[in-house]
């Protein structure tokens, strides 16, 4: 007992190195103090101390919650031993900053910045600040364990809806102010400030979103045993309201969202073509912004007016360009696909920066333009109707997505789906049931590479210009980090990643410095938390099924259910 | 007439002669096993069969046909289908999926007709979901189908690989240690069902066994591999009492003991065979 209560206290002592040194490193990339001034709740709260404190909180949390039959002062004690210890490492920070000067290595060590953490109070005396902030951090991590478990779950969320409103202020005033007028000025007279939002708006999100989130779980324990027929029902008004919504967002929100819109929707049809072959045959592609490339010059080259080439419209050019990169697929395929794992990857890397430099090169210029890109590609136009507008190419994109999302899905439940997944799993055993590997991932490849090449011609058709220097290996990665984070092989996983790793990045302007760093950050958490992704793949239930085929529970969730019979 | 014709087959890694100068030959609808101790050459042998090896020297032959040289993929459409020693399942996908990966060589449907669902890619999935399902109540794996197959128990994920193997419709059914890791009641439930396979399904059986109570009791035929040489071959009685057999498995001298019946003979060898006997 005595052992283990020390090993507890080492336990919180850990913790608390750790929950300090992220606090430093958040101080050093420059976090906190680009975001000081940036209130989330005006007055109270900023952004940088947000980000400052919130990984100690999380902590603390996290560390109490792994021994949760401790008693309370246990609890208690550890939280506080967490808050002081990232505390004083953080006065360790400032009391080094004050001796040396740091930033010839770390640019943002500037005075600012740890007058900043010592909340203006000069440096003896402002060095006992820091432990007592993240004391309170803790403490507040503390609190929120305390509540029992259903009130727990509803202060979270009202927690996260205030300071996701309270960041996303700029954002939801112009979305609203677009079209929305007098909900723009309610929102400005109740709930926002100049930055962020008034404490009094933010108590009252607070208690809106608590209360709901609350209400709405006691009603979820009571419906656990609704009808399948009912459920479905539910299913499709929801997946209308969804529908609905997708179909006015453009009108609703304003030129900046579309844009937005249109480029996440983008991402998403290349997050599919991509799962394909990365997340269900397990084929990891690493240029696949190749086929991005190709999809989007094909239909420059054939419409371009500036070339003058072909001169094409956009609906003759684009039966031609998705042939193109299907055929660029599978050409490349060929070779390549005998290689396995890692020499896969390498070599797709390569094709990609071949595709890359051969359209910047000089000796195909009369062809693609070099480096100025092709420029006055064609919109797509249905009699005298130009899609020239971002609002209106957002429906091309939907309907891309629609044809794109049910093409995969069908796949997935086909034959060749699973085909796909048992070389994911293990190709040689695949192959001795009598699958032909050359050809099922040739498969895979081309059928993700045309997908990339439809959202090429429609991201062409967007900017109406294409240029090399925008087909670079960071695309390949994003749309595989976005893969990785939504769900190896789940296709709503796609619709998640690209939403949370290129929706929210492009929300959040004032963080585009920052961007690779969280993705990096995201990344790591995700493998450490959840390696599953977002929302994960899920079998489909084949002896037992009813009329719901796709079941959305995770796998975990189902797999001890049935009996064992031995 | 021999469904399978080894000839002659040597397999070499380097300068190592894993199989040197096989013959085996295998009955139609016969149950026969390969035994030998381990490193004899005996897994090796299964995957020259495969086709995920190409022997250097010999032939193999299906029917009457050479199949040396074809892919894993062309050996299976060819009715040839196997299990492994160590249990190799697509773990992430159904206990029915598995099997229904298993039926590939049977379906048709490309990759137009899976997207457009035309009514014979529905039949097909249809017949091919039924199959499976007929399979897995056929190995006793019903209400266990859509479990992942790496959530299931040992026994059952040994079932479930004998499953897949079958959905191809296989003539002849290499296992490579059906009863490794399984308890008696579990080995005797396995040895009945390699048994009905041949008895209710006609298939051709070869299996690699290390547990001579199963060997002596199903097989027909035992051929022994050392050192990637064929030693001996023949009835089970046969090989229980041959003296080369048991100085490979015990070392030089032990079969003289053995055999005159001083001290303590080898058990798993000398045990005697199930009690019906050798089937016929």
């Amino acid at each position: 007992m005595k052992k283990e209560t020390a090993s507890i206290w080492k336990q919180a002592f850990t913790s608390g190195l750790i929950a300090g040194g992220t606090a430093v490193l958040v101080s050093l990339v420059g976090l906190v103090e680009a975001f000081g001034d940036i209130y989330i709740i005006s007055g109270l709260l900023t952004l940088g101390e947000l980000i400052l404190f919130a990984p100690i909180l999380l902590f603390a949390y996290s560390a109490i919650r792994r021994v949760p039959n401790q008693p309370r002062r246990v609890h208690f004690g550890m939280s506080a031993v967490i808050g002081l210890v990232a505390g004083l490492i953080l006065s360790l920070l400032v009391l080094i900053g004050n001796l040396v000067d740091l930033r010839p290595i770390f640019v943002n060590a500037s005075p600012a910045l740890f007058d900043y953490l010592t909340r203006g109070v000069p440096v003896p005396l402002g060095l006992v600040v820091p432990p007592l902030t993240s004391l309170l951090a803790a403490l507040a991590g503390f609190g929120i364990f305390m509540i029992p478990e259903r009130p727990r779950k509803a202060v979270i969320m009202g927690l996260l809806v205030v300071i996701l409103l309270g960041t996303l202020r700029d954002q939801v005033l112009l979305a609203s102010a677009a079209q929305l007028r007098p909900v723009s000025a309610v929102l400005r007279a109740v709930v926002f400030s100049s930055s962020g939002l008034k404490p009094l708006g933010a108590l009252i999100v607070f208690l809106v979103t608590a209360g709901l989130s609350y209400y709405g779980s006691r009603k979820k324990a009571v419906a656990v045993t609704r009808t399948t027929s009912e459920q479905k029902r539910k299913r499709i008004i929801l997946y209308s309201i969804i529908m609905i919504v997708m179909l006015l967002l453009p009108q609703v929100l304003g030129l900046f969202y579309t844009e937005i819109l249109d480029t996440v929707g983008l991402f998403i049809m290349m997050g599919l073509g991509l799962n394909i072959v990365v997340g269900f045959a397990g084929l990891l592609d690493l240029g696949y912004v190749a086929f991005y490339a190709i999809g989007a010059y094909t239909m420059g080259v054939l419409t371009s007016d500036g070339l003058g080439l072909f001169n094409l419209t956009f609906w003759q050019a684009l039966p031609i360009a998705l042939v193109v990169t299907w055929l660029a697929g599978f050409i490349l395929g060929l070779p390549v696909l005998r290689m396995r794992g890692d020499y896969l990857a390498i070599v797709t890397l390569g094709f990609g920066e071949i595709v890359r430099l051969l359209v910047l090169s000089d000796w195909l210029k009369p062809w693609l333009g070099g480096t100025q890109g092709i420029q006055s590609i064609a919109q797509p136009q249905i009699g005298s109707f130009t899609f020239d507008k971002l609002q209106y190419l957002y429906y091309l994109i939907l309907i891309g997505i629609g044809i794109v999302a049910f093409v995969a899905w069908r796949l997935k439940s086909s034959h060749l789906g699973r085909s796909w997944m048992a070389i994911r799993e293990d190709e040689d055993v695949a192959q001795a049931m009598g699958i032909n590997l050359v050809w099922t991932k040739l498969m895979a490849f081309s059928t993700g590479a045309l997908f990339a090449g439809l959202a090429g011609t429609l991201g062409a058709a967007k900017l109406t210009s294409v240029y090399p220097h925008s087909m670079t290996f960071i695309i390949s990665i994003n749309v595989l980090v976005l893969i990785i984070i939504g769900g190896m092989g789940s296709i709503p996983g796609v619709f998640v990643g690209a939403l949370v790793l290129i929706g929210l990045p492009g929300l959040l302007t004032e963080f585009e410095d920052y961007r690779l760093w969280f993705y990096g950050l995201a990344l790591v958490f995700m493998m450490l938390t959840r390696p599953e992704g977002l929302w994960p793949e899920a079998r489909r239930k084949l002896e037992l099924h009813d009329e719901q085929t796709t079941d959305l529970v995770p796998e975990q969730d189902m797999a001890p259910a049935a009996t064992f019979s031995e | 007439m021999a469904i399978l014709s080894i000839q002659k087959v040597t397999k070499r890694f380097g300068g190592l002669e894993a199989l040197r100068q096989i013959d085996l030959e295998v009955k139609e609808q016969s149950i026969q096993s390969v035994i030998g101790p381990n490193g004899a050459g005996k897994t090796t042998l299964f995957n020259c069969i495969t086709g995920f090896y190409t022997p250097e020297e010999g032939d193999i032959l299906l029917s009457g046909h050479s199949i040396v040289g074809y892919a894993p993929d062309r050996v299976t459409h060819l009715g040839v289908s196997r299990t492994y020693q160590n249990i190799r399942l697509f773990k992430n996908m159904t206990a029915v999926e598995n099997i229904m990966v298993g039926m590939e060589p049977h379906l048709s449907s490309n990759i137009i007709t899976s997207v457009f669902h035309s009514r014979g890619e529905r039949r097909e999935e249809k017949a091919a979901l039924d199959e499976a399902l007929r399979l897995l109540r056929f190995m006793g794996l019903t209400g266990q189908g859509d479990m992942l197959a790496k959530n299931l128990p040992y026994g059952a994920q040994r079932r479930l690989e004998i499953g897949r193997a079958l959905a191809s419709k296989p003539q002849i059914l290499l296992l490579d240690e059906p009863t490794a890791g399984m308890n008696p009641s579990e080995t005797q439930a396995m040895t009945d069902l390699i048994r009905r396979l041949r008895d209710d399904l006609g298939i051709t059986i070869l299996i690699i066994e290390h547990q001579m109570r199963v060997v002596m009791g199903i097989s027909e035929l035992i051929t022994v591999l050392d050192y990637g040489a064929k030693i001996a071959e023949g009835l089970p009685f046969e090989i229980q009492h041959n003296p080369t057999v048991i100085e490979a498995y015990l070392g030089r001298g032990s079969a003289q003991v053995a055999l005159e019946g001083h001290g303590h003979s080898l058990p798993s060898i000398s045990n005697p065979a199930n009690p019906t006997g050798p089937a016929a």
